[in-house]
């Protein structure tokens, strides 16, 4: 039988404790919500662009632009093969929302680690994923990262930092967490972006990776993208919190609230936590306020969203043109540069997009290859039926 | 602000029999239940207003409220253990699963908590747990699974699966009024697939849980199988009819507990059995009947048995890997044609 403490081992435990203590004694709560680059309403008539304060140079910012025209550009050329038969599965759309995954993937560095959820296409982009692996994955063709073997953004580069996520949401939180874990031991400073829905945040491994994550301070990011749906389903009936960033608190990190359709403070908001991370400061929690137009794949009639919402926010919220506008009152560029560099986009799509279509399908044998390593486990060939 | 005010949407009650699709047969099956029992509530992901993902819940939510269809946070342990607790409270819940492999992240209560309270307290959790499942879609590796493998090895869940209008209806209102818990598995593929519609009767009926169904009697061999795979293997049987084989099909639709006479009595008629199952082999319900066919039917088979199922690897996107997963009517031709000659 296990030994009953003592008394005094008791109190001299608790003696020990109280001097490593460095805070008072006593419940004590404190919300450390920060909402410098939260949305706020335009002023008076004047339509909404981006934030002033920016440490990114004019080259970084027509980046920027060049990756949110990408985003949104590579998503419409889906739509168009998805209409055309030729894309296997579901397209899932990021418009309106393109600036959350595009600013926030732009603020890291080349050894970062990403996991994006399927709105985060922009992020994957970013990270430097060619959109001929897109094309080629969505259309379940051979060339492709998988080898037709899972769909979309499925697939991983360690290389580039992009681990792909499952379909079952959560699940990648504590994977980053453990990403994490193995950089620490190999004294790598890095630091990991985990993207999540408002929906998403409501499983149970989300709750776990995450609190893990903030217990050993891993420089873990969330981002946690309030875009108003998961699926049909309002936030509200996700959270009783009127903000998701609320929720940084039960795990006691800090959170902030971002503008998600502003694009340069996505990646002010986030160069700023993942110098506090990279710092030793710990897991931040990175909440995006923006809003999913689209629904939630191109099959959804969206049937429970409440008329003229949709249009309010492409009219007058759209990350892109406001960073248009930004781009232009900011003298950074003049129309015709950003013209130019939408041919540009436009040209490298048509042309890896071609690519992908000019791929086979892969062979059926294919399919029982790679569950295992096939030098020490054969394939897994359908068996033969009464033969020796 | 989202929640406000909806377009104009309102899903009409279901006719009581007539034409019907699986997935009407099912919906109808749930209303029908609802109209009847009180205690009888639907929870689960975008259930409500959206009417599910499959639209098996449509306009549910209109007729009964949302205190009786209850939209829930992405939380699948959160859906089976409201349900468990529910049931325990006299309720019946018909908890869904957008995807059934979405049930892993409701696994632990699934199987530690409402498979074991009847046996551990005598309280018994008369809870549905339902959901789309297989493959053959071009779905992927997350959205093709088949369960049932994952849960025959815990004592005290039923299964079912149905592969026809009429048993879906039937088995979804058995399964509710069942006192123990009930996997209800719904092959997505057959949801609205027009072979299948067929005229449902307009009174009340069920399909009873543990019985097994003949859909195709024959002399020569049997194959057991369920799901989808049915209508594979009754093309098969009609292909060898010309080549003069007469084959018996049995539709397991309860796949725990198994229905053994009618197993029994049919492979002892004809003495040669293949098992075919859409999930992967190892470990799959074939290797269970099998077992079960050399203890209790050794003396009357006259060949091996049989197994044809999934290749052992995740369901691949890919039409081509897909297809080459997956057993294909040509395979269990074929493969009868040798069980025949052997
Ligand atoms: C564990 C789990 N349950 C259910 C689903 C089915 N599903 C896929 S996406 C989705 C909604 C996701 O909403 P949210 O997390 O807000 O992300 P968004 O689509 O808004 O980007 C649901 C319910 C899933 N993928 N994983
Ligand atoms: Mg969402």
């Amino acid at each position: 039988m296990a030994e009953q403490p003592t008394k005094t081992s008791r109190k001299s435990e608790q003696g020990a404790h109280a001097k490593r203590r460095d805070r008072p004694p006593g419940p004590r709560f404190e919300m450390r919500i920060s909402t410098k680059y939260a949305p706020h309403e335009p002023s008076e008539g004047k339509p909404l662009t981006c934030t002033d304060e920016t440490s990114l140079k004019p080259d970084q910012l027509l980046e920027l632009y060049r990756y949110l025209k990408l985003t949104r550009l590579v998503e419409e050329r889906l739509v168009n093969l998805y209409r055309q038969t030729k894309v296997v599965g579901g397209v899932f759309r990021s418009l309106g929302q393109e600036a959350t995954a595009v600013g926030t993937a732009y603020a890291l560095q080349p050894g970062d680690f990403i996991t994006p959820l399927i709105r985060d296409l922009g992020a994957v982009l970013v990270k430097g994923i060619r959109p001929r692996d897109i094309f080629a994955q969505y259309m379940a063709k051979a060339w492709g990262p998988s080898g037709g073997r899972d769909l979309n953004i499925h697939f991983g580069d360690m290389g580039k930092g992009f681990i792909g996520p499952i379909s079952h949401l959560g699940d990648m939180i504590p994977v980053m967490t453990g990403i994490l874990i193995g950089a620490r031991m190999q004294k790598k400073e890095i630091v990991a972006v985990a993207y999540i829905g408002d929906g998403g945040m409501s499983t149970g491994a989300f709750h776990e990776g995450l609190n893990f994550a903030a217990v050993q301070r891993l420089p873990l990011l969330v981002i946690a993208e309030y875009n108003h749906f998961a699926y049909s389903t309002p936030t509200s009936l996700q959270t009783a919190c009127r903000d998701l960033a609320e929720k940084a608190a039960g795990y006691g990190i800090p959170s902030h609230i971002v503008d998600g359709n502003d694009v340069v403070a996505c990646y002010e908001v986030t160069k700023h936590a993942a110098d506090y991370a990279r710092r030793g400061g710990g897991a931040v929690l990175i909440e995006a306020k923006t809003y999913r137009r689209k629904g939630h794949a191109e099959h959804d009639d969206q049937r429970y969203v409440a008329p003229d919402e949709i249009e309010w926010w492409e009219k007058h919220n759209d990350p892109v043109d406001r960073f248009e506008k930004y781009l232009l009152e900011k003298n950074v560029a003049k129309q015709d540069k950003l013209d130019e560099i939408v041919s540009e986009v436009t040209r490298a799509i048509e042309e890896d997009c071609a690519w992908a279509e000019s791929s086979p399908l892969p062979e059926g044998e294919k399919a029982a290859y790679g569950v295992f390593d096939n030098s020490i486990v054969p394939p897994a060939f359908r068996p033969p039926v009464l033969e020796k | 602000m989202s929640t406000a005010v909806k377009k104009e949407h309102r899903s009409a009650r279901p006719e009581r029999g007539g034409p019907a699709t699986m997935v009407e047969a099912i919906r109808q099956g749930i209303w029908e239940e609802m109209e009847r029992d009180p205690t009888v509530f639907v929870i689960g992901e975008d259930v409500g207003a959206f009417g599910g993902a499959f639209k098996v819940t449509d306009g549910l939510i209109d007729e009964f409220g949302k205190e009786r269809v209850i939209d829930t946070p992405i939380s699948e342990g959160a859906i089976v253990g409201a349900a468990c607790g529910a049931a325990l409270m006299g309720m019946r819940p018909v908890a869904e699963f957008q995807f059934i492999d979405f049930i892993s992240a409701g696994f632990d209560l699934l199987t530690n908590y409402a498979a074991k309270c009847r046996y551990r307290w005598g309280a018994g959790i008369p809870a549905v747990f339902r959901g789309p499942c297989g493959s053959g879609v071009r779905s992927g590796p997350f959205h093709s699974l088949n369960a049932e493998a994952f849960f025959l090895n815990t004592a005290g869940l039923k299964i079912v699966e149905p592969s026809t209008a009429y048993d879906a209806k039937g088995l979804i209102k058995a399964a509710i009024r069942d006192p123990d818990p009930v996997l209800y598995f719904e092959h997505k593929k057959l949801y609205r697939l027009p072979r299948l519609r067929e005229d449902l009767p307009a009174d009340d009926y069920i399909v009873e849980i543990g019985k097994a169904k003949v859909v195709r009697e024959g002399r020569d061999l049997t194959i057991i199988t369920f799901g989808a795979m049915v209508l594979t293997a009754l093309d098969a049987a009609e292909e060898l009819e010309k080549e003069g084989l007469d084959v018996e099909v049995i539709d397991l639709r309860t796949l725990a507990p198994l229905d053994k006479a009618t197993i029994l009595a049919s492979v002892k008629k004809t003495s040669r059995v293949i098992i075919l199952h859409e999930a992967s082999r190892t470990g799959g319900i074939g290797g269970e009947i099998a077992a079960l066919l050399s203890e209790e039917a050794f003396e009357w088979l006259d060949a091996p048995i049989i197994r044809l199922a999934s290749i052992d690897t995740p369901v691949p996107y890919s039409p081509p890997l897909e297809d080459y997963y997956l057993p294909q009517t040509k395979d269990v031709v074929s493969a009868a044609r040798k069980l025949a000659a052997y």
